[in-house]
Parts: C-alpha cells; sequence; structure tokens
C-alpha cells in the first residue's frame, strides 16, 4: 500500500473513526463520504466508533499473500460494532477461541509492514471481551 | 502540586519459561531460576511492537479517567526497541489517542530508564506551566542475544503515566537523578541484540547509580526508608532491587508489591514504571512510594510519591483497566521456537 | 432491439502452459471460435475481450488494442474493448457483444475472455485476486479469496443444514465432469475423503474446495439472429442477458450467505427471457469455492435456501440428475483463468445445446450461465436457447 493511501485514512484504521449521515442517522464503518440512501441529500459527518462488536462470522487463514504468510494462522472475522456497521478484521486470539456471536473489542496492532525498510502500516484488531 | 494523573499498564498474553530457554542452550534451569529470581517473561504476539504496547498504556490510562485530548500537550516514548530509528513512536501514540496536531513530542533512549526520564520532562513542562499534561510512557520488545544470560530476562510490555496539576491522583513531591557516563550495557548502531559487560553492569553499573540517585533524594526530602510505604526499583532480575533495597535499608515488604519481574521479565524502559503501576494498583490515599529507575550508559532518576484521595475519587476508575497482577495471570506459554518466530529472532528471506 | 445468436465457440485447453504467453491463449481460442464460426477476421465488427489483471499477472495494460492487434486485426482498425468485472470480466465481456449486436450498432462480433495466471509466484496471485474485494477494507486487514468465502461458508453453516460431506460432494461432482472434458484442466476423479483430507486453506474450505490457478482463454462469435443461418444450422439464441451490482465488500452485504445480485440478475434474466427456473435444463453456475456453488443453486431459484447440499447429496446436480450443474466440470475442475470462465460457460452451454458435448453430454435444450465477480458484488447471467 502506498505511503499516501496508507496515511489519508490514519484516523479511521487506528481510532475507529467512520463517519454518520445525519439526514437519515446511518453510521458507517468504513466511512463512506456518500450515504448509499440519501445519496446527494445526505449530510456527512465523522463519528467515533466505541470499538465493542460482535463476530457475525470468521474463518482461520492458513495460506495468506506473502505479506501475511508468516502471521499465519490467523483468525479473520466480520465483526458487527455496536452501533450497527459490520467490517472486516482480524481476532488476535487462538484459532480455537474464535466463535459467531462471540464479544470483542478494538486493540491497537500492527498490521502489516511495506518490508523491511518501507513503512509499517498500524491499525485496529479485536480481541475477545472477558 | 505536579503528579501521576492517571496511568495504565499493558503486557502482551505470551509468556516462554525460563526452562524452556535453558534447554535449547543446554543450560540448568534450576540454576538460572535461583541466580535470577525469575520463572517466565512476557512474549509480544506477531503483531505487537514497542508502539503498539505504548498505545495500549496509554488508551489503559485513559480508560480509567478521562483527558481531554486537546489538553494533552506532550508525548514522550522511551524504548530501546523504537519500530523506526528515525520516526517517532510518540506521534504514532499521539495520533492513536487524538492528541495531535497541538502538541509536542519525541522519542527517548537511555536504556531502562527512558521513559522515568519522560516523566522528568513532564514534570518540568506541566509544572512551568506550558502545558496541562504531558504523557510519558516507557516500553519495550526487550531483545536478548540467542544464548545470552539476557535471554532468561528481556520481555515485553509498558507502562503510561499522565502527569498533570492539581487533581493527581499521586504527587510527585520530588525527583532527582544520579547521571554517568559509564559502559555497563550498551548496543551499536545496526546491531541486533545489546551487549554487556558483564559483572561489571553490578556494583559500577546497576548498584552505583541507583544508591547515588536514592541518597540524593533521601537527602533531599530530608526522609529515611521508614517514612515511606512502598519502594520500586529498577529490576533487571529479582535478586538486584533486594538486594539494593536492603542496601538502602529497605524491607522486602516495601518492595513486595512493586516486584514484578518473577513472573514478567524485563521490560526495560517499562520496568520501573510498571513495578510502580502495580504498587499503584494497591496503594491507598496517604502511601509514600520511593522510586529509583536505572537505565545502563548509565543513570538513575529517583521520585517521592505521595498518593491522594483522588485515587480513590469518583474521578478515577481504577478498575476500568487491568491491573499487573490481572495482566500477569493465565498467559499463553510458547515453546522456543515459537518465541524465536515472535520474537524477530529466525533470518528469514529478504 | 434485435434477438442475438451464438453462431461459434473455442477454447483452449485449461491449465499451466508454461510454453504459452497470454497472446498465443488469445489468438488459439480466437482461431477455434471464428473457425467453429465459419467467420474470417475481415468480417468482425468489434471485439470484447473480458480479463482480469494482465496488469499485474503480465505486466500489460491496453489490452483491447493488444489482442486487436495480436488477433491481427489492427490492419482493419476493429475496435476492441477490455472489460473488467473481476471473475465476471468474461461474462461481462459477453453481455457487452450482445448488446452491441442486439442494438443495431455491431452485426459480427466477438467476445472472447483470457487470463494468464502463472506467471507470478502463489503468494503474489492470492494478492492480486484479493482485488476483486475491498482492497482499503478487506485486503488490508488480511482477508484473502478463500478467507472471504470461508467466512460465508461458516455463516451458512450456523444456520443452514449444509454437512462437510455435502460441501465435498459439491467437488467430487465436478471433477466427475471434468474428467469427461477434453479442456478441463484437471480430469481427475476424487472422493470425498480426497476433499476432507486434503489441506486447511481457510477454515472450513480445504485444498479442493477451493478452484485452481489457470491459464486459458475462450471466444464466442455472436450475431443478430436473422442473420445466424448465413454461418450455421445449428445457431443458439441469446434468451435473456442481466447483470447485477452489490456492495464490493462482503461485510456490507444485507445477508452473508445470499448473493443479492445473484438473485437480482437471476431474476431479471428469467424475466427478459419469459421463463422460470422449471424450465432451465443445464446450469454453469461460479463455483470459485465449493460454498459458491451452493449459494449460486439456491440465489437463482433452484431450491429454497438450505436445500442446495442435500440437492447436491442426493445427485439431483449431477450429470445423469435433473439439474445437471456445471457440467463442463465448473471452475474447480475445469480450471478458473479468471477473465475466460465467464465465456467458457457459454462454450459449454453451447456446445451442450448442439449436442456436441461427448461423454458429458446431457438432453438440454435451455442453459444458463452464472459468472460472479468479487464474493459477488458483480453478477452476470445469461440464459441460452435452442
Amino acid at each position: 500500500m502506498s505511503v499516501s493511501r496508507f496515511w489519508r485514512k490514519i484516523p479511521q484504521r487506528y481510532n475507529l473513526i467512520g463517519t454518520q449521515c445525519t439526514t437519515c442517522g446511518r453510521y458507517f464503518f468504513p466511512p463512506r463520504s456518500l450515504c448509499p440512501d440519501c445519496r446527494r441529500s445526505g449530510k456527512i459527518v465523522d463519528h467515533k466508533f466505541n470499538g465493542e462488536g460482535t463476530v457475525v462470522t470468521y474463518t482461520v487463514v492458513r495460506s495468506a499473500s506473502d505479506q501475511f504468510e508468516n502471521t499465519t494462522p490467523y483468525v479473520l472475522a466480520v465483526i458487527a460494532l455496536d452501533e450497527g456497521p459490520r467490517l472486516t478484521s482480524q481476532i488476535a486470539c487462538l484459532p480455537e477461541e474464535a466463535k459467531i456471536g462471540m464479544r470483542v473489542h478494538s486493540v491497537f496492532r500492527r498490521i502489516a509492514a511495506d518490508g523491511e525498510s518501507g513503512v509499517i502500516h498500524y491499525g485496529t484488531k479485536f480481541v475477545p471481551t472477558e | 502540586m505536579v503528579g501521576i494523573y492517571s496511568y495504565g499498564v499493558y503486557i502482551p498474553r505470551y509468556r516462554i519459561k525460563v526452562p524452556e530457554i535453558a534447554r535449547v542452550w543446554g543450560a540448568n534451569a534450576d540454576d538460572i531460576t535461583r541466580g535470577l529470581g525469575v520463572f517466565e517473561k512476557s512474549v509480544p504476539d506477531l503483531d505487537e511492537d514497542t508502539a503498539t504496547i505504548a498505545v495500549e498504556a496509554v488508551r489503559a490510562a485513559l480508560r480509567r479517567r478521562t483527558v481531554d485530548p486537546r489538553a494533552i500537550g506532550a508525548v514522550y516514548v522511551g524504548s530501546e526497541s523504537h519500530p523506526y530509528a528515525v520516526k517517532p513512536t510518540a506521534c504514532t501514540v499521539g495520533e492513536a489517542i487524538g492528541a495531535t496536531p497541538n502538541m509536542t513530542a519525541a522519542d527517548y533512549e537511555f536504556a531502562c530508564k527512558a521513559g522515568t526520564a519522560g516523566i522528568q520532562t513532564c514534570m518540568g513542562m506541566v509544572k512551568s506551566k506550558m502545558i496541562p499534561f504531558g504523557i510519558a510512557i516507557g516500553a519495550d520488545v526487550a531483545q536478548g542475544a540467542p544464548g545470552d544470560a539476557l535471554e532468561y530476562t528481556a520481555a515485553a510490555g509498558g507502562a503510561a503515566f499522565v502527569i498533570g496539576e492539581g487533581e493527581t491522583i499521586a504527587d510527585i513531591n520530588h525527583t532527582c537523578s544520579y547521571t554517568t557516563d559509564t559502559p555497563d550495557f550498551w548496543r551499536r548502531e545496526g546491531q541486533n541484540y545489546p551487549r554487556h559487560g558483564g559483572r561489571f553492569t553490578g556494583d559500577p553499573g546497576y548498584f552505583k547509580h541507583v544508591q547515588g540517585a536514592a541518597r540524593l533524594m533521601l537527602d533531599a526530602v530530608g526522609t529515611s526508608p521508614k517514612d515511606y510505604d512502598y519502594a520500586v526499583f529498577h529490576q533487571p532480575n529479582a535478586k538486584f532491587p533486594q538486594r539494593v533495597a536492603k542496601m538502602l535499608g529497605f524491607t522486602t515488604e516495601q518492595i513486595e508489591p512493586g516486584l514484578v519481574v518473577p513472573r514478567l521479565g524485563n521490560t526495560y524502559s517499562g520496568a520501573s514504571m510498571i513495578g510502580l503501576a502495580a504498587t499503584l494498583d494497591v496503594a491507598k490515599p496517604g502511601d509514600r512510594i520511593f522510586v529509583t529507575s536505572f537505565g545502563s550508559g548509565a543513570g538513575s532518576d529517583a521520585f517521592d510519591i505521595t498518593v491522594t484521595d483522588a485515587i480513590e475519587s469518583e474521578g478515577f476508575n481504577r478498575s476500568a483497566a487491568p491491573s499487573v497482577a490481572k495482566l500477569l495471570a493465565n498467559p499463553t506459554y510458547l515453546d522456543y521456537a515459537l518465541y524465536a518466530k515472535h520474537k524477530g529472532k529466525i533470518v528469514m528471506q529478504k | 432491439m434485435r434477438d442475438v445468436a451464438v453462431i461459434g465457440v473455442g477454447c483452449t485447453e485449461f491449465g499451466e502452459h508454461w510454453g504459452t504467453s497470454f497472446r498465443d491463449l488469445f489468438v488459439k481460442a480466437g482461431a477455434l471460435a471464428l473457425e467453429d464460426a465459419g467467420v474470417t477476421g475481415e468480417n468482425l465488427d468489434a471485439l470484447y475481450v473480458g480479463n482480469m489483471s494482465a496488469g499485474r499477472f503480465v505486466e500489460q495494460e491496453h489490452i483491447g488494442a493488444l489482442i486487436a492487434d495480436y488477433a491481427g486485426l489492427a490492419t482493419n482498425h476493429v475496435p476492441s474493448t477490455r472489460v473488467e468485472a473481476a471473475c465476471a470480466s468474461g461474462g461481462l465481456a459477453f453481455r457487452q457483444a450482445v448488446i452491441a449486436v442486439a442494438s443495431g450498432m455491431e452485426d459480427i462480433v466477438v467476445a472472447a475472455g483470457v487470463e494468464k495466471m502463472t506467471d507470478v509466484g502463489t503468494g503474489a496471485s492470492v494478492d492480486m485476486l484479493a482485488s476483486a474485494a475491498d482492497r482499503e477494507w478487506e485486503g488490508f486487514a488480511g482477508a484473502t479469496f478463500p478467507g472471504l468465502y470461508a467466512m460465508i461458508a461458516t455463516d451458512y453453516m450456523h444456520r443452514y443444514p449444509l454437512t462437510r460431506e455435502q460441501l465435498a460432494q459439491v467437488a467430487v461432482k465436478n471433477h466427475e465432469n471434468g474428467a469427461r472434458n477434453p479442456i478441463a484442466q484437471f480430469q481427475n476423479r476424487i472422493t470425498i475423503d480426497t476433499v476432507l483430507n486434503s489441506s486447511l486453506v481457510a477454515d472450513p474450505l480445504r485444498l479442493f474446495d477451493c478452484s485452481p490457478i489457470t491459464d486459458g482463454a475462450a471466444a464466442v462469435v455472436v450475431v443478430p439472429l436473422e442473420r445466424a443461418r448465413e454461418f450455421t444450422d445449428s445457431p443458439v439464441r441469446v434468451l435473456a442477458s442481466a447483470q447485477a451490482s452489490d456492495t464490493i465488500a462482503l461485510h456490507d452485504r444485507r445477508d452473508i450467505s445470499t448473493l443479492d445480485a445473484s438473485v437480482a440478475a437471476g431474476k431479471r434474466a428469467f424475466s427478459q427471457a419469459g421463463l422460470t427456473h422449471k424450465d432451465i435444463d443445464m446450469v454453469e453456475v461460479h463455483d470459485c469455492f465449493t460454498i459458491a456453488e451452493i449459494c449460486a443453486i439456491e440465489d437463482l431459484g433452484f431450491c429454497k435456501k438450505g436445500e442446495a447440499g442435500r440437492l447436491t447429496e442426493e445427485g439431483v446436480t449431477a450429470l445423469g440428475g435433473k439439474i445437471p450443474v456445471n457440467t463442463s466440470g465448473g471452475l474447480k475442475a475445469c480450471g478458473h483463468p479468471v477473465g475466460a470462465t465467464g465465456i467458457k460457460q457459454i462454450y459449454e452451454i453451447v456446445n451442450q445445446l448442439r449436442g456436441d458435448a461427448g461423454a458429458r453430454q446431457v438432453d438440454a435444450e435451455i442453459g444458463m450461465a452464472h459468472n460472479v465477480g468479487g464474493t459477488g458484488a458483480t453478477v452476470v447471467v445469461h440464459i441460452l436457447g435452442v
């Protein structure tokens, strides 16, 4: 991922800052600059999500792209944030700990790096909530 | 009075036991455990580093007590394992807590006392009214060369202290330091692992500087060890802090809550700060805490701290983040091979 | 709007073709199609070629022009367009060709698909295929293509009575069909145990639940129905051409286990043709993973949600069953050169409808093709009949 493309979404990736359409009330994470329901008549503002959510579905990735190959097996999940939107993220837990319906919360982790000399991509993952 | 407004700690969930490391190098596990007083040490997950540990520690501090991010005027991260040699960990931390852009930041290095140096800087900036709040973090993914004595204790973890004035949970009555140019333990630029002077790290290193700063402090404040409820010393192993406590006149009971190294290992820049955090986890209003850190190179920072009523007030929620004891409980153990993979000790195809 | 017919089809062998380049693949398929159609290059009015990612696989863009050039058509300045919709590129190229002819804009048009995937390592392939999904918010998090479909499988198996064995049977059936298909990448028969003993790729999907990485190309020729008999005694009519989109990311879907774009495109196609699923004699669906075939059968309306596993187990979708699915061997056994698959599906249906399907012949007068891009962000459905 290029330097500027990673940088552009740092507040979103680090702090779960998405958006909300104040016209219809719908929340978006990942963020959208256009509400699919209201489109041009929707007023969009930033919204910081709490980071609490529930696992909708998951898998254990055992064969990954080059960038993630040495971190397998890892749990990949679709997580529904309490505010409504769903996102895709890794869960930092052992594969056997993952369950549909599990409560999770966000943590700050190193997602990937652009090789040994490139920029480190930090972002949000989730861990099981006790 | 300037002091601690909130604090937070992060320790990864993984551990490796000292006997498992001894097994690989053909050493006697019992001798090592007995000699160091350390049973196991923390290991970072594959996606954790000093920056992620630092962020989690600060976020824990901010869960205990709300601080307006706009009022955070400075962030200093002390570490021996900053992810970048050039590009401050403090900037990433500042961004991850929403304190940017109106703040100053920098990374510190002073071996195991880089974090406490950050506390001193924040104290000065807050006391002089340059900033309302400053955050000092000591965090490390400590490295010890394979087969070296340091490998048994080099651990991962960090602590963050929010420094402010008025309404503090613990006042820092006084701080002083003792610093010399002493090559007891070092790492040259570009080298993977630190080197050390063996037994030279003891008396000319740790003991001289810890005692130097401690005695300066006791003189300056006009106290003696019995005036304190607790004492926290830098803990590269369990023996050094136990010995220096005795040399200074502190008791085993005083240092007990702050002695985290047996089950944590040495988190380098996080070490004394996590020890202080563990003490604050159990401290009550009025308790007085004596802290002396040590960083090779060499130097020690001493602090005289009095816990205030605010630690039990509604404004501060100690249980909003896990205590050090909680973070040390129920770890997941790794064998040496996975440990080596987690610590980046395996030579990969570049 | 005119009716459109397919008058010729061609397809290369699908597999790992170390000695064959991207250009060679296309030329081969194109030549076979023109030969079959009885049409020469000079007759062609336009080319539409489906290709997902020549840029990443062979560092080549501007595919439309490249294909026209190497097909020998540059001197005639034939209009040539590259169409991209991830794994639905081929189906979409066919749709563009059908629209061009139906609109009256063009008369004799080639729709083709080509992908050369083996010039890069597997790790790079996996990363490239992930760009069919949401790079910023799925790929960045470590999502792989099998990982996304595995999450569909986990959700599906949590909610519906699909067993691991029924899911494996999809691959077994498709290999049985592939064994009868001379162009298929895999011509070996397998058992449920083969699938269940293969290594996990992304739980619960195993190696044999996943379609392979393949080189290949296919091409078909379409003309207005009113002119078809100039070229062939057995034209195949295009009864419907439909397309639908949905959210690019799986996490934004209304229902993880339903590809709403398949439902929408299927309904549009049936409506256009004035038919229902009962009229369909055979269907080529997009089985990039076994779970994808299960969902496709249901999403296109052939049975209720949760029943496709049982149907597969009972042999309803086998070669001799009531509604044969993927007689070509599907993506699993025939192979999946991404941009070519949608065109290969047309090639298979045309062969079946003409009675040219050899050892995998079924009795069919109406066939359906279902081609999906990504995890369901694009779906293209065609119905063909004689």
